[in-house]
């Protein structure tokens, strides 16, 4: 007998209480002994050769211990190549620490100062002579691709990173057959994640002992081992990485870079702790960027308004590198995977063109690819209701899978277990009082005022097994590991390879082995993010920390229960099972009588193991792994809409009204999904109306501070409402699946869809984002 | 050529020797190891750094710790152990406004000047209140809960007082 009073309740983050109390616990508060400052000199150009560095004056600056070039630094790491097996024919060219001959974009890092503030080390980066010989930079990704343009950078040997296409055999029967054809062509801006926390590391070698210990603020804490063990040619166990409190990651600190493995190597060569924390400009110039899109795609419809098929081109531009070591080439695969997901489309085919430039490199951010996939399809599908005069709401009734139609395999190849397009999509038109919405729209269109409703059904990738990196090649782990203890005086204790970024992990960790193990979940407490005290695991990527970790956590959990069942079977000369756990004690299964405490079972396995009978295991620890098996991928969906007002004399589009329906499996705690919902959404509408990084003709970052670059603020963003449908995966005891990506995933394509919705009455359309008040007046032919 | 400060932080006099350059921020953080006031932009954009100086909430990182000197400061550790947004941080708890926690102590702080000044504020006020206070995580919309939830308790609290 299990206890589930606690899985599907919203039970209040204990961990929030310290960050309400100023006592967060980042790596930027850090301050250690001995510890020294890094600052880095960067190249002011987007692409040319060093010509000359001289450092001597920096080396003699008030306060710098040291500086560190190639030349001194990049020996004792090994060069990383950010290729995975799996997509097959990808090149990118070696990555080392500081440039060697070569500056690849505008802000990679030449050299590194260490001093005694970060002050002094900055004042010192001024002192650096760099002469570079400015080479013509790459900077638009189909101009890289053609003949005659320069190389992006040495070791490769053109500037396509990789293609692939996907394609069904009726695909051109399917166009040639169909009764309307709507298509258009998509720009997807390129922006990036602007945690509030910035990277931050400081990593403490002590040569004595030979323990390297790395303070990371990151989300794959088992990763950073695992390559700075493999980087520097240390054992692993002589590797820790500790994951304090992370100031947000969105996937965009599970990237190698330069600067943290600079900040490693220092202090190894200097056997003292060396802190780096980026400011907001060197954010800008060298976090991941995400996205930057230019799809090509066509739908084919018969004359009812069946979808028959999708042809997608899609081109992604990428930076001058592929990320490390999970490839810049996922997303862009995922984006081609996903079109069409929710549909019963039976033909497509998708390419994908993967091209370098000059410019930050481009990587994994929450939901990747998802938003490109559903703005493109979406977009279609209204396309397509416009051409043949159906509402949106039918001709999505006409096309999603529906509820009983599982398991379906859609046609880029994806299984899915079991979804719920149809319910959701019922409960979103109840919800948001759609009828009513659209009457309202005709009334004020009469008044001049013009507004839009638009809809975005998804699918979520979640879940994940090795599927996604491991069978690459890439030392990415898919399986998560958990201990569960109960401590000598009857409390538990639970270290896990899941980490929190202030999504929950813990809170719901804590409920999970609670109800295993018959306790509340504040008797529970959770420990993460420091691979010295907890398993080996994947940590968070890819929506896992409640699918896997949770499920992680069960088994582990039910581990525990045996053995503390197994105990109090041989004290109270009881068959155990016939026992059960609940209420912090140990209770006859049948009666739910008391037996004995778990504070009693403590003490005596503890001290007085000699009273237990021979051969009795006293045993309070239990350890389990789990990785997913069945599905590759536990596939979520959902179905989202925006309510938008455009201002047609200025262009600036206003945000009413935000609505999710969402399928993420059985409910951990309702409290914390929504909240990742409501982020998540808000993180789609960023780059969907602000957020873009821009470039000048020369390669240049003409937006990098907090000040040009636009995040979305309290004022601009609307009340986001939520509801539910709940279908458990039977891949698993504990039936979640991932909510993380859910809301970044349709935002932004539900947004296009209401600013076009609005649109619609002048003829109108824009199909670029952002959707800056400029383009929106362009679409309108007002500029 | 450094200076001498002497401010009050969190009721503490507190005598200093800095830089002419370094910031309020610099100096609560780096000094006086107040790390609860964060540090996100160094620019004033995005609110993670907001202390109260003389009762006005500032962004620390545009105040020169010269500049503070002869002034009293709060900062979160000091407005937490007043228990003067004891509600608030009840608010933001059971609402779950909060998920990295980096700015918090900006929406804390925004929330306290808000209050202070406005007792009954609509959703609109408390989103233009919140309009230099950054938030990657939560979307915003919890946090505006929270505080419309905290002035409602002080509220209905003076109301039974009368």
């Amino acid at each position: 007998m299990t206890s589930t009073d606690h899985i599907g309740q919203s039970h209040r983050r204990e961990n929030a209480l310290r960050h309400l109390a100023g006592r967060g616990r980042f790596v930027t508060d850090l301050a250690l002994p001995r510890m020294v400052h890094a600052a880095f000199v960067r190249s002011p150009m987007a692409k040319g050769k060093i010509v000359e560095l001289d450092v001597s004056a920096a080396a003699e600056a008030p306060g710098v211990v040291r500086v560190f070039t190639a030349e001194t630094l990049n020996p004792i790491c090994a060069p990383w190549t950010g290729t995975l097996d799996h997509f097959a024919g990808m090149k990118s060219a070696p990555q080392n620490m500081l440039a060697e001959g070569q500056v690849l974009w505008a802000g990679h890092p030449v050299a590194m100062i260490l001093a005694h503030s970060r002050a002094e080390a900055e004042d010192a980066c001024e002192l650096v002579l760099l002469d570079i010989e400015d080479e013509e930079a790459v900077v638009d990704g189909d101009a890289a691709l053609v003949e005659g343009t320069p190389l992006v950078s040495e070791g490769i040997d053109s500037n396509l990173c990789f293609r692939t296409v996907l394609e069904t055999p009726g695909l051109d029967e399917a166009f040639a057959n169909a009764a309307h054809v709507v298509e258009d062509s998509f720009t997807f801006g390129r922006h990036t994640a602007v945690t509030l926390e910035p990277r931050a590391v400081v990593a403490d070698f002590d040569p004595s002992t030979g323990q390297l210990t790395v303070h990371h603020g990151t989300q794959t804490p088992y990763q950073f081992q695992d390559v700075y063990a493999h980087q520097f040619g240390l054992p692993d166990n002589k590797v820790r990485v500790i994951a304090p409190d992370v100031g947000g990651s969105f996937g965009m600190k599970l990237h190698v870079y330069n600067e943290e493995m600079a900040v490693v190597a220092a202090s190894l060569k200097l056997g003292r702790p060396v802190r780096f924390v980026a400011d907001r400009l060197e954010s800008f110039v060298s976090d991941v960027h995400a996205r930057d899109h230019r799809v090509s795609a066509r739908m084919a419809m018969d004359a009812q308004g069946t979808i028959l098929a999708m042809d997608v081109d899609d081109m992604t531009q990428i930076g001058a590198i592929s990320t490390y070591p999970r490839t810049s080439v996922a997303e862009g695969n995922q984006v081609i995977r996903l079109m069409g997901a929710p549909y019963t489309m039976p033909d497509y085919r998708g390419r994908l063109s993967v091209v370098f430039q000059n410019k930050v490199q481009t990587s994994q951010y929450r939901a990747v690819g998802h938003p490109i996939a559903c703005a493109v399809t979406e977009a279609l599908v209204d396309r397509a209701a416009e051409q043949l005069d159906l509402d949106p709401i039918e001709i999505r009734q006409r096309n999603l899978v529906a509820d009983d139609a599982y398991p379906h395999v859609s046609a880029t190849g994806y299984q899915f277990e079991k979804l719920s397009h149809h319910a959701a999509l019922a409960k979103l038109r109840e919800i948001m009082g759609y009828d009513a919405l659209r009457a309202e729209q005709a009334e004020l269109r009469k008044q001049g005022i013009y507004r839009g409703i638009g809809i975005a059904s998804f699918v979520e990738i979640t879940n994940p097994g090795a599927a996604f990196y491991g069978v690459g090649g890439a030392r990415v782990s898919a399986q998560d590991g958990a201990i569960v203890r109960l401590t000598p005086s009857g409390e538990v204790h639970c270290a896990i390879s899941v980490t929190e970024q202030g999504q929950g992990t813990e809170t719901i960790i804590a409920q999970v082995v609670a109800d295993q193990l018959g306790v509340t979940p504040d008797q529970v407490k959770v420990t993460t993010g420091d691979t010295d005290t907890t398993p080996s695991g994947g940590a968070t990527w890819a929506c896992r920390g409640a699918g896997i970790g949770g499920e992680t956590a069960l088994r582990a959990g039910r581990r525990l229960q045996a053995q503390i069942l197994a105990i109090a079977g041989a004290v109270l000369q009881a068959e155990p099972a016939t026992l059960a756990l609940a209420g912090g004690t140990v209770v006859d299964k049948a009666t739910g009588k008391e037996r004995i405490t778990l504070a009693e079972i403590g003490r005596i396995a503890t001290y007085r193991p000699d009273t237990l009978p021979e051969g009795c295991d006293n045993s309070l620890t239990a350890v389990q792994h789990f990785a997913p098996t069945g599905y590759p991928f536990d596939f979520t969906n959902g179905i989202q809409a925006s309510h938008v007002e455009v201002d047609i004399e200025t262009g600036v589009t206003r945000l009413l009204k935000h609505w999710v329906v969402e399928d993420c499996g059985r409910i951990i705690n309702p409290l914390l999904v929504d909240e990742q919902i409501r982020g998540g959404v808000v993180q789609g509408l960023g780059p969907a109306f602000f957020e873009e990084c821009m470039y000048d003709d020369m390669g240049q970052m003409t937006n990098a501070s907090l000040a040009d670059y636009l995040v979305p603020m309290a004022g601009e963003m609307p009340d986001i409402e939520i509801a539910h449908i709940e279908t458990p995966t039977l891949d698993t005891i504990l039936g979640a699946k991932g909510v993380g990506e859910a809301g970044t995933a349709a935002a932004g394509a539900a947004a296009m869809n209401a600013v076009n919705d609005a649109l619609r009455p002048m003829g109108a359309r824009i199909s670029q984002t952002p959707m800056t008040p400029l383009r929106i007046l362009t679409a309108l032919g007002h500029v | 050529m450094k200076a001498d400060i002497t401010l009050t932080v969190n009721g503490e006099a507190v005598r200093e020797t800095v830089e002419p350059r370094t910031s309020l921020a610099d100096l609560l953080r780096d000094n006086l190891r107040l790390t609860g006031t964060h540090l996100g932009c160094e620019m004033g954009a995005c609110g993670a750094c907001l202390v109260m100086l003389d009762g006005v909430a500032v962004h620390a990182c545009l105040v020169l710790a010269v500049q503070a000197d002869g002034q009293k400061v709060e900062t979160i550790e000091g407005l937490n152990d007043s228990g003067l947004i004891k509600d608030l941080q009840e608010t933001f708890h059971d609402r779950n406004a909060l998920q990295c926690g980096f700015c918090t102590n900006g929406m804390l702080m925004s929330a306290y000047a808000l209050l202070a000044g406005n007792s009954d504020p609509s959703r609109d006020e408390i989103r233009d209140a919140l309009s230099g206070n950054y938030c990657r995580c939560t979307g915003y919309e919890a946090i505006v809960d929270a505080i419309s939830a905290a002035a409602d308790h002080r509220l209905n609290k003076a109301k039974g007082a009368q």
